[in-house]
C-alpha cells in the first residue's frame, strides 16, 4: 500500500471514524464519475484530432485552389484589384457566430459559418474586365474560409478538451493513489486506537476488581486480629491474679494464635500471585 | 506620302519602339521560362532577355510581385522615355494612352479620400503611367463638392468628368460605374481624336484597335452584370461606348439580355468574335484569355505598317501582356501548379 502510515490528523474517535467512512465513499464514487467522464472526453478528443486531420488536409487543397485563383484575378485586372475591393466592403458578407457544445461537463466553443448571400458589396468590381474571376475568386476564397473557421473551432476545442483531459486525470490519480490510500490508512488508524482503548479499559476494570478484593482480604485478617487482641484483653482482666500461674499456659496459647495469623497473609500473597498470572495470560492473548 | 515627312517627327521614336518591340519575349525564351523550377531560376533566365539585370539591385526572398513591380518599371521607364522625346502629335497621342491610366488612379484616389484613407497609401498603389502632378491634390478635397471640383480644375480628366457626372454622383453611384463612365466617354474621345488627327494605315489600325477595346468593355459589362437586378439596361447603356462592332446595331439588345446565351448569339454575328464563345468553359480558356489573344494578334499586326503611330500603342499592349505572362509564370512556379503554365499568350 503506497504511502502506509500517511494518514489525516484527526482524533480517534467514533464519530471521526464515521466522517472518514462516509469520506471513503465519497472518493471512490468521485473516482469512478470522474474516470467515466475523463473516458467520455478521450473518446471525443480522439474523434476531433481525426476530424482537425482532415480538416487540415482539405485546407492545403481549398488553400491552393484559392491562391491560384486570385493569381488567375490578377492575370485578368491588374495591380490594384485588392484595394478595390477592400474598400467597396462595407458589410461583411461571411458571418461567424460562436456557440457553446458541452461535452460532459466541459463548454467547447464551435464556430459556425454563414454566408449571407443578400450582401455582395463589390460584385460590380471588374465590370470593365475580369469580373468573372473576381467572382470565381470570391467563391473559392468563401470556401477556404469556411474551411478555415471549421478547423479554427475545431483547434479550440482540441486544445480546450487536451487541457481539461488533463486536468481530470490528474484528479482521478490524485484520488485513486492520494486520497483513497490516505482516508484507508486513517481509518485503519482510527480502528485501531480504538481497539487499543477497548483494551486498557478493560485492563483496568480488572485492575479495580482486583484491588476491591485485596481490600476485602486485609480488611477480614484485620477484624480477626482485633478479635484476638479483644480475647487476650479479656483473659488479663478477668484472672490477672492467676497470671503468673498460667504463665506458662499464656506463652504457649500466644504461639498458637501467632501462627494461624502468619499464615493468613501468606494465602492471600499467594491469591494474588495467581490472579496476576491470568490476567498476564489474558492479555497475551490479545496482544498476539 | 504621309510616310515622306513621318521621320521629321517620329522618326526616332518609331526606331525606338521597334526596337523595344524586338526586345520582347518570344516563344523560345517562354519555353524556357516555362521550364524554371523555381523563382530564381526565373530570375536567370530572364537575365538573357531585355530585361537584363532588372533584378539586380533586389535582395531578399523572390516573390511574384517583386518580379511583377520590377518588370513594370522597366516598361515605366521606356513609356516616360518615350514622352519625353515626344512631340506634337505623338505627344497628344501619349497624353491619351496615359488618359486610361489616370482614370484607374484617380477613381482610386476618389474612393480614399472617401473612406478617409491616408493619402501617401494611395499614391503608392497608383499606376505610375497615369501620374500627373495635380493628382495628390485630390485628396485635399474633404467633402465631395470640392472633391469634384478639384477632379474639374485639375485633372487633365475634366472634358470626360463634366458632362456625364454631377457631384452628388461620386457619393451617391458605386465607383466602379463611376470609372466605366469614365471609360466611356475616354474610349470616345479617344477615337474622336484619332480618326481627327490620324491619315491613313495610322488611322485604320488605331481605329481597330480602339474599336475592339469598346467592344471588349461592352462583352464584358453585358457579362458581368447578368443576373444582377439592381443594373437596369438604360444603365448598361450609359456604360456602353458608343463605338466598336457591336454598335449601334446590338447595344440595345445587348442591354436586354438575361442569359448567357443569348449573349453568345449576339457576340456569334459578329465574325471577328464569333469564336469567343466557342470554346468557353473546356481547356481553361475563359473570355479574358480569348480578349488577350485577340488583341494581341491586332498588336502583332499593327507592327506590319510602316511610319505610324500606332506602334507605340501595339508595343504598349504587348509589354503588358509579356508582364502578366511572365507574373502568370512565375505565379504558376510559385504555386506549383505546372498544368495550368502554358495559358500565357505569346506575343
Amino acid at each position: 500500500m503506497s504511502g502506509a502510515g500517511n494518514r489525516e490528523q484527526v482524533f480517534p474517535t467514533r464519530m471521526t471514524l464515521g466522517v472518514m467512512k462516509g469520506k471513503l465513499k465519497g472518493a471512490q464514487q468521485g473516482h469512478s464519475l470522474l474516470k467515466r467522464k475523463s473516458e467520455a472526453l478521450t473518446k471525443r478528443f480522439r474523434d476531433i484530432t481525426q476530424r482537425i486531420d482532415e480538416s487540415k488536409r482539405k485546407m492545403g487543397r481549398v488553400m491552393q485552389t484559392a491562391a491560384f485563383s486570385l493569381a488567375e484575378v490578377q492575370y485578368a485586372t491588374g495591380d490594384n484589384i485588392g484595394y478595390q475591393v477592400q474598400e467597396l466592403v462595407q458589410k461583411a458578407r461571411f458571418q461567424v457566430k460562436a456557440k457553446q457544445e458541452n461535452v460532459s461537463g466541459v463548454y467547447l466553443p464551435t464556430f459556425d459559418s454563414h454566408v449571407n448571400e443578400e450582401i455582395n458589396d463589390f460584385k460590380l468590381t471588374g465590370l470593365g474586365r475580369g469580373g468573372q474571376q473576381v467572382q470565381k475568386a470570391k467563391t473559392v476564397y468563401t470556401k477556404a474560409v469556411e474551411t478555415l473557421v471549421e478547423l479554427a473551432s475545431l483547434q479550440t476545442a482540441f486544445i480546450i478538451l487536451d487541457e481539461v483531459i488533463k486536468v481530470t486525470n490528474r484528479r482521478v490519480n490524485a484520488i485513486e493513489h492520494v486520497i483513497i490510500p490516505r482516508t484507508e490508512n486513517t481509518i485503519g488508524y482510527i480502528n485501531s486506537e480504538l481497539d487499543e482503548l477497548d483494551r486498557e479499559e478493560f485492563y483496568r476494570l480488572k485492575k479495580v476488581q482486583e484491588k476491591k478484593q485485596e481490600a476485602a482480604a486485609e480488611a477480614d485478617a484485620e477484624e480477626l486480629q482485633k478479635k484476638l487482641a479483644q480475647a487476650q484483653q479479656e483473659l488479663q482482666d478477668g484472672d490477672a491474679a492467676a497470671a503468673k500461674v498460667l504463665d506458662a499456659q499464656a506463652e504457649t496459647v500466644e504461639e498458637t494464635v501467632e501462627e494461624p495469623a502468619q499464615k493468613e497473609p501468606k494465602s492471600a500473597l499467594d491469591q494474588d500471585d495467581e490472579s496476576g498470572d491470568v490476567l498476564q495470560e489474558n492479555e497475551d492473548d490479545v496482544i498476539f | 506620302m504621309e510616310g515622306l515627312f513621318f521621320n521629321v517627327n517620329n522618326g526616332y521614336l518609331e526606331g525606338v519602339v521597334r526596337g523595344y518591340k524586338s526586345g520582347l519575349l518570344r516563344s523560345p525564351q517562354y519555353v524556357n521560362l516555362t521550364q524554371c523550377e523555381t523563382l530564381d531560376d526565373l530570375k536567370l533566365q530572364l537575365s538573357s532577355t531585355d530585361y537584363g539585370n532588372f533584378l539586380a539591385s533586389y535582395s531578399g526572398p523572390l516573390s511574384t510581385s517583386v518580379i511583377q513591380q520590377n518588370l513594370s518599371k522597366k516598361l515605366y521607364q521606356q513609356f516616360q522615355y518615350l514622352k519625353a522625346h515626344s512631340s506634337g502629335t505623338l505627344t497628344k497621342f501619349l497624353d491619351y494612352i496615359s488618359y486610361g491610366y489616370m482614370i484607374d488612379n484617380v477613381s482610386l484616389m476618389i474612393t480614399g479620400t472617401l473612406h478617409e484613407r491616408d493619402r501617401n497609401e494611395i499614391l503608392a498603389k497608383c499606376h505610375p503611367l497615369g501620374m500627373f502632378d495635380t493628382l495628390p491634390t485630390l485628396s485635399i478635397a474633404t467633402d465631395i463638392e470640392s472633391l469634384y471640383n478639384t477632379v474639374l480644375i485639375d485633372t487633365p480628366l475634366a472634358a470626360f468628368f463634366k458632362n456625364c457626372l454631377t457631384p452628388d454622383d461620386l457619393d451617391d453611384l458605386n465607383i466602379e460605374i463611376i470609372r466605366n463612365k469614365l471609360y466611356k466617354n475616354y474610349l470616345e474621345a479617344f477615337i474622336q481624336f484619332v480618326s481627327e488627327e490620324f491619315g491613313g494605315p495610322d488611322r485604320e489600325i488605331m481605329l481597330r484597335l480602339l474599336n475592339f477595346e469598346a467592344d471588349k468593355r461592352v462583352i464584358n459589362i453585358t457579362l458581368n452584370t447578368l443576373g444582377n437586378p439592381d443594373f437596369s439596361s438604360e444603365d448598361k447603356l450609359s456604360l456602353f461606348p458608343s463605338y466598336g462592332k457591336l454598335y449601334p446595331t446590338y447595344h440595345h439588345e445587348l442591354s436586354q439580355i438575361e442569359e448567357i446565351e443569348q449573349l453568345r448569339a449576339i457576340v456569334g454575328t459578329v465574325e471577328e468574335y464569333s469564336e469567343i464563345f466557342s470554346e468557353n468553359g473546356d481547356s481553361g480558356k475563359n473570355l479574358e484569355d480569348w480578349f488577350y489573344l485577340l488583341e494581341m494578334k491586332y498588336c502583332k499586326n499593327a507592327f506590319t505598317q510602316q511610319f505610324t503611330l500606332s506602334t507605340v500603342w501595339a508595343w504598349l499592349r504587348s509589354k503588358e501582356q509579356e508582364i502578366r505572362n511572365v507574373t502568370w509564370i512565375a505565379e504558376c512556379i510559385a504555386q506549383n501548379q505546372k498544368n495550368r503554365i502554358e495559358s500565357y499568350i505569346c506575343v
